[in-house]
C-alpha cells in the first residue's frame, strides 16, 4: 500500500490552487485531510502526479454564523464540526451525525468540505447538507457562484464541481425554532461507511410535522430524497398510518443497489427500519423540549 | 522520480531534518527514515488503526497522513510516550487484564485510549467502545481492552479527587 511517487506543492490561496488545476488538469489533485485519498493512491486507484496541498488556505477555514446563515469553512475537520457550539446550537443535524464519521484519529484530519466534493454515496455530509438545505460556494479565484446541495451531486463520485473549481465553503440558512432533526444510521462496525442512513429535518408544532425532510445516503448514487414518502407525513402527526404509508412509499422512490454486505431488498427494508425510527426520534424531541 | 523535499518533524521532542519523497506517509518516515518501529503498519489504508500516532496532541493513523504534511508537527510516538511514562498506568492495565496478545495493534490501541481518557476520563464501557472502534484487535476479542481502559479510567478519576486539596 505505498503511493505512486506524485510531486508536492502548498498554496495558500484559492487562486493559486485554481492556476495549478488549470495548468496540470487530470493530473492534480487538491489534498486537505487526505483521508479518502492517500487510501486510494495507496491502493493505485489513481496516479495524480501533483497533489495541491490546501489546508493554508485561510479564507476556507472556520465555523461562523452571519447574516441569517451558519457557515462551515470547507477546510473545518470534522472533529471541529463535532465539537462546535455553534453548530450544535443552530444545526444540531450536524452534531448528530458527525461521531458516525469514521473514527476519531480520522476525524481529526478528514475534512467537510474533502467529504462533500469526494461525494462518496456513503457519506454523511453530503445527505446532512442536502437535509439541511445547504448551498455550496464554489470558486475557482476569480468567480464564486453558489449551488443548492440538491443540484451538487449528480450521480456516483459526480458533482457540478469544474475542473478549476474549489468548494470554499458551506451555507445553511438558519433553521427557525420549530426545526427538528433526527440522524440515524446502520453500519456493521461503528464508524464503517453506512449499509443505509438517513438525515432527517421537520418543522414540528404541537405534535405536527410540516416541510419534511428524508435525505437517505448508502442507497444510491447520491443523496437521495425521499419525496413521496415526505408528501406522506407532511402536515400530519406521523400516526402509525401514515408512518406505514410513507415506508411503502420507500418502495417507488429508492432503487437501492446491493453490496457486499446487504442485498437490495435487505436495504429497502432497513431504509423503512430508519425512517419509522428516525421519525420517532424527530417527533419525541418536540416532547422534550 | 519526483522531486524530495526538506521537512523538519519534532518527534518526542528530537527534532529532525530529512529530505523526504512527498509518497512517504508519516508511518514509513518513523519506521524507515528514524528507525522506531513501534509504529506498526496493518492494512495502510486507514481501517485497522494499528499505525496510530500523536500529531500536535490529536490521534492520527500515520498510514493516512504524509510525512510532508507533518512538517513543523509535533509528532508524538509509542516510544516517546512509553518513555515518559505518560501512559505507565494503561501498559500496567493491559498487562494485568490479558488486553494484548501478539501485541500487533497494542501501540495504536494504547494512543486511542489514552486520547479517550484525557478528554473523558469518565467515559463508560459504551464510549469506550465507541471510540475504539477504529483500533481491529484480532486476538482478545476487545473485552479485555475495555475492562483495561474503563479500570485505567476509575485510577485516573480516583488519582484526580485525591491530588485535591
Amino acid at each position: 500500500m505505498k503511493a505512486p511517487p506524485f510531486a508536492y506543492r502548498r498554496v495558500d490561496s484559492v487562486a493559486a490552487a485554481a492556476a495549478l488545476l488549470r495548468e496540470h488538469g487530470d493530473e492534480a489533485r487538491l489534498i486537505a485531510g487526505g483521508q479518502t485519498l492517500l487510501a486510494t493512491l495507496g491502493m493505485r486507484l489513481s496516479e495524480p502526479s501533483l497533489l495541491i496541498d490546501i489546508r493554508g488556505i485561510t479564507e476556507m477555514q472556520g465555523i461562523a454564523v452571519a447574516d441569517g446563515h451558519l457557515r462551515i469553512g470547507a477546510l473545518a475537520r470534522h472533529v471541529d464540526v463535532e465539537r462546535s457550539a455553534l453548530v450544535a446550537r443552530h444545526l444540531p443535524l450536524l452534531s448528530l451525525a458527525a461521531p458516525h464519521i469514521a473514527h476519531a484519529a480520522i476525524r481529526n484530519r478528514g475534512t467537510f468540505g474533502g467529504s462533500i466534493a469526494f461525494a462518496d454515496p456513503a457519506a454523511e455530509w453530503p445527505a446532512c447538507t442536502v437535509a439541511a438545505d445547504g448551498a455550496l460556494t464554489l470558486s475557482d479565484g476569480t468567480r464564486s457562484r453558489t449551488v443548492a446541495a440538491t443540484d451538487f451531486f449528480l450521480g456516483l463520485y459526480q458533482t457540478a464541481l469544474r475542473p478549476d473549481e474549489l468548494i470554499t465553503a458551506v451555507q445553511f440558512p438558519l433553521p427557525g425554532p420549530q426545526r427538528r432533526f433526527a440522524f440515524t444510521e446502520l453500519a456493521r462496525r461503528h464508524g464503517d461507511y453506512a449499509t443505509v442512513g438517513v438525515a432527517l429535518a421537520g418543522d414540528v408544532t404541537d405534535g405536527r410535522l410540516d416541510n419534511p425532510r428524508i435525505v437517505y445516503f448508502g442507497i444510491g448514487g447520491t443523496p437521495v430524497r425521499a419525496r413521496a414518502a415526505e408528501a406522506a407525513l407532511a402536515g400530519g402527526r406521523a400516526e402509525p398510518a401514515a408512518l406505514d404509508r410513507a415506508v411503502a412509499e420507500l418502495g417507488g422512490e429508492l432503487a437501492p443497489a446491493g453490496d457486499l454486505y446487504a442485498a437490495a431488498a435487505t436495504k429497502l427494508h432497513l431504509a423503512g427500519v430508519l425512517l419509522r425510527r428516525g421519525i420517532q426520534s424527530l417527533m419525541a424531541e418536540d416532547v422534550q423540549s | 522520480m519526483t522531486d524530495r523535499i526538506l521537512v523538519n518533524i519534532t518527534v518526542n521532542g528530537m527534532v529532525y531534518e530529512r529530505w523526504i519523497e512527498p509518497r512517504l506517509h508519516l508511518g514509513d518516515f518513523l519506521r524507515e527514515e528514524l528507525g522506531l518501529k513501534g509504529t506498526h503498519l496493518g492494512c495502510e489504508h486507514g481501517v485497522c488503526g494499528a499505525c496510530t500516532v500523536v500529531v500536535d496532541d490529536e490521534i492520527v493513523r500515520s498510514c493516512l497522513t504524509l510525512a510532508v504534511q507533518a512538517d513543523g508537527a509535533m509528532v508524538e510516538t509509542i516510544e516517546g510516550k512509553s518513555e515518559s511514562g505518560a501512559i505507565r498506568d494503561l501498559q500496567d492495565a493491559f498487562l494485568e487484564r490479558n488486553a494484548l496478545q501478539c501485541g500487533f495493534c497494542t501501540a495504536g490501541l494504547l494512543l486511542t485510549a489514552d486520547a479517550l481518557l484525557q478528554a473523558e476520563p469518565e467515559a463508560d464501557r459504551a464510549r469506550i467502545r465507541e471510540h475504539i472502534s477504529g483500533n481491529y484487535c484480532r486476538c482478545t476479542g476487545y473485552h479485555a481492552v475495555v475492562d483495561a481502559i474503563e479500570t485505567v479510567g476509575e485510577r485516573r478519576r480516583a488519582g484526580a479527587r485525591g491530588a485535591q486539596p
